[in-house]
């Protein structure tokens, strides 16, 4: 230090110097292909999804921005929640259990040719999932089932065959134990299966309320049983490895496992209180809602436990403060759940912006976290290639403020909803009041949308140099 | 064969597969079975006409249900919308066909008014038609989307067609807007959505009764402007001026400046059609308010028309509209008035 008291000094980098990632993983050829292809595409999905989800939030600024059948509000809407939904995360997810099983496992993955066939349907059925709901043809405007049957049997298939696989690879591992993240990454596969199948099976979802009881164990176990499980097991995976020590307690993540199972699945109908769904489904749902604690806290305290004393690990990574917000997230968000079916609250808060806000807290600030954190983790270690420090701190910050920016205004504009509601003030008086909210959530919108040009440009500098310079070129493929 | 989570694979995924079908069964499958088997549609409800089936479609499809519930909560603050709702009113929607589910009209979000009574709260076509081209030619605060693609622009339209004329700037340069079948289809299907009774029809007493109870509950609440925000401004405004040659307006209206409330209390009660107003023919319907609203609601919103945006008349109680109301003489305000 020759001069200290220089308050800019030249030499000083922009930012701070990050860790490396370690040598590059001895994986097969085989699966760095899939696993970025699967990364790739889930980051195509997350621009063109939030693209779309900007301009529905710009809408609400300006009704009249088109007058184009395709593009109006109630097709869009379901256009973005399935593409983020399906596209981007659930691929993400899946390209990252890819490697986590196998690697946990101690063995290549069973068959990558199932895994490409996998990749295939996914991808085949969102995009014509697009141009259907943009033509107008809907489930029925069923949320998050909006893709006809035979376009998400395509998907269906996909995970089938993603599960089987996992399976195969679990059953012939190399450990005598089944390691964590695998119990969850299976669980949640075998899970989404049963779920997709019931939601679409005819035969006890005729009349409008029985649709409802579905819709409710739907749209929620959807969270429940299929992103939560999946990042959780992820998270179990990438949190002791870049921490470089065992999570706190292993325990703690069985105990969270099984609550998780039997608690979640209970609590679908707490999306329908104080509807003609029967009663006591929905104090059903009240009382496991309270249940969540129990997971919730044992899966983020163990989290917050490992990563205890290693907070320089953290501010050195790139990855793991994604995670770290992921895990704070996942806690916020769930305990905030468990409120918002409380009869009380869900009096001010139902059918309010308060529910998007709540929506975007855990899809985003949750599992998006956890699986952007997943992917600045994992390819670097696979393609040997960093991507720019600047720019994933600019990913970073943009989509952590950006998602404060959205989802602040809108609890605090839906709560004046609902008491405008309460009050019995003329219905018009609570979209009005919503305008300034409506244009905060487009700027919060707008920074995590240039956040995912940063990432999927980060993507591209991460990708392989060629094929060809890994070992044992693409032709053959192994198993 | 160990029975050890831990190692046993087989074991851990069958009991996690298993463990949850049989809770999926609990909670979702056969809830929801029992719930389709014990329900039936009300013996006053009448099954959705084949046009109104087709709107329903043409709902489901535009993605109307995103913004609009058709949900009334047991719960005080939703008694604007109508009686709670009852499973047995949802008895007679179905699947639209083999590749579409039972549509999800209750919804999740609110950010446009509840359409459980829109048949009933907003009959009119006119202002149905006006409303669907472009929800700002009436209502400028709405946020809406504009469909005009459920609309053709044509020269000479035919003789039957259903054609929409729109104040201002609203409506194309030249030509004539005619609905098509689809917007016809969606607008008779809202005009359907009416609640109907969930036993047989009260008799006058009782009706007499169970509104007393509702007047003295909500009476310190009710409020002359707000009333005429939910019923009355989507059609004369909210400056009270109308709509030029479709709603007329109620700034130094004959009714609403007499001294004499009569006429005005009848149009309220009763509705209106058909009538001419310092020399416009008005050929709209004005729907009757006097299901809708107590005694006390309408003495309010009168009392407000009366004395707001200029307006300068005598108010009204609820005495003078339930010396109306009992009159049996001074029903309907014939168009020759």
């Amino acid at each position: 230090m020759t001069n200290p008291s220089a308050v800019r000094s030249v030499g000083r980098p922009l930012t701070v110097e990050k860790a490396k990632a370690e040598e590059r993983i001895d994986t097969s050829p085989d699966s760095v292909k899939l696993i970025f292809t699967y990364v790739a595409l889930s980051a195509f999905w997350l621009v063109f999804g939030t693209l779309v989800g900007e301009y529905l939030g710009l809408k609400f600024v300006w009704p009249e921005l088109d007058s184009i059948s395709w593009l109006t509000f109630g097709r869009l809407r379901p256009v973005h929640t399935n593409v983020v939904f399906w596209g981007f995360l659930s691929q993400a997810m899946i390209g990252l259990a890819l490697y986590v099983v196998p690697r946990t496992s101690q063995r290549e993955l069973y068959n990558y040719t199932w895994g490409w066939i996998s990749f295939w349907l996914i991808n085949a059925s969102v995009l014509i999932g697009v141009i259907t709901l943009m033509a107008g043809i809907n489930n029925g405007g069923q949320e998050y089932r909006e893709i006809i049957w035979p376009v998400f049997a395509l998907f269906a298939f996909g995970l089938i065959l993603i599960a089987y696989n996992l399976y195969k690879t679990i059953a012939d591992r190399n450990v005598k134990e089944i390691y964590i993240s695998n119990w969850y990454i299976l669980a949640a596969c075998l899970w989404t299966i049963i779920l997709v199948t019931i939601a679409y099976l005819p035969g006890y979802q005729k009349d409008g309320i029985s649709q409802t009881v579905i819709q409710g164990y739907y749209m929620h176990q959807g969270v429940g049983q299929w992103f939560t499980p999946m990042v959780l097991g992820l998270t179990y995976y990438f949190l002791p490895k870049l921490l470089n020590k065992p999570i706190y307690s292993y325990s703690l993540g069985v105990l969270a496992f099984w609550t998780q199972m039997t608690f979640y699945t209970m609590i679908g109908a707490h999306h329908f209180i104080f509807s003609p769904v029967p009663w006591w489904i929905q104090t059903l749902a009240i009382v496991f809602s309270v249940g969540m604690f129990v997971p919730v806290t044992a899966g983020a305290g163990n989290f917050l436990l490992t990563m205890k004393g290693k907070w320089k690990s953290i501010s050195r990574s790139y990855s793991l403060p994604f995670i770290l917000i992921g895990v704070i997230f996942y806690a916020l968000v769930s305990y905030q759940g468990t409120f918002q079916a409380f009869r009380s609250l869900n009096k001010v808060w139902h059918f309010t912006n308060y529910g998007i806000a709540h929506s975007h807290m855990s899809m985003y600030g949750f599992v998006a976290f956890i699986v952007f954190g997943g992917v600045y983790a994992l390819i670097p270690r696979l393609t040997g290639k960093e991507p720019p420090q600047l720019t994933v701190g600019a990913h970073f910050w943009l989509a952590f403020i950006g998602v404060l920016v959205y989802n602040i205004p809108l609890m605090i504009g839906g709560t004046l909803q609902g008491l405008s509601w309460i009050a019995g003030d003329a219905f018009i008086e609570s979209v009005t009041l919503m305008e300034p909210y409506w244009v905060w959530r487009a700027v919060g919108g707008t920074m995590m949308f240039i956040s995912h040009l940063v990432f999927i440009y980060n993507v591209w500098k991460m990708r392989p140099d060629s094929w060809e310079m890994l070992p044992e070129a693409t032709e053959t493929q192994s198993n | 064969m160990k029975l050890n989570f831990h190692e046993n694979h087989k074991l851990l995924f069958g009991v996690v597969f298993w463990g949850f079908v049989a809770l999926s069964l609990i909670i979702a499958v056969l809830p929801a079975l029992w719930v389709q088997e014990n329900n039936e549609a009300l013996p006053a409800s009448e099954p959705l006409t084949e046009l109104e089936q087709q709107g329903l479609n043409v709902f489901i499809s535009e993605g109307c249900v995103y913004c609009h519930t058709q949900q009334v909560r047991p719960i005080e603050m939703d008694k604007t919308w109508g009686r709670p709702s009852a499973p047995a009113d949802y008895a007679y929607i179905n699947r639209q066909d083999i590749w579409r589910q039972t549509p999800a009209v209750l919804g999740s979000e609110r950010t446009g008014p509840d359409l459980t009574n829109i048949g009933k709260r907003q009959p009119s076509e006119v202002w149905q038609y006006m409303h669907l081209y472009n929800p700002r030619s009436v209502v400028k605060e709405s946020i809406m989307p504009s469909f005009p693609w459920l609309f053709e622009i044509v020269d000479n339209p035919a003789d039957d067609a259903v054609t929409v004329t729109l104040p201002g700037d609203y409506g194309p340069e030249k030509g004539t807007i005619v609905a098509t079948d689809d917007a016809i289809a969606l607008i008779a299907y809202l005009k359907s959505l009416k609640q109907v009774p969930l036993d047989a029809q009260p008799t006058a007493a009782q009706k007499a009764k169970a509104d007393a109870k509702v007047a003295s509950a909500v009476k310190s609440k009710i409020n002359g402007a707000t009333i005429y925000s939910n019923n009355c401004s989507s059609c004369h405004q909210s400056n009270g001026e109308g709509i030029t040659g479709v709603f007329p307006s109620l700034v130094g209206a004959p009714f609403v400046s007499a001294e004499d409330p009569t006429n005005h209390i009848r149009a309220v009660l009763y509705g209106l059609q058909g009538i001419t107003i310092d020399g416009t023919k008005y050929q709209g319907i004005m729907q009757p308010f006097g299901e809708l609203l107590s005694d006390e609601e309408i003495a309010a919103l009168i009392s407000f028309e009366r004395t707001s945006w200029g307006n300068d008349a005598p108010t009204i109680t609820a005495k003078d509209v339930a010396e109306v109301r009992n009159n049996s003489e001074l029903n309907k305000i014939q168009p020759e008035e």
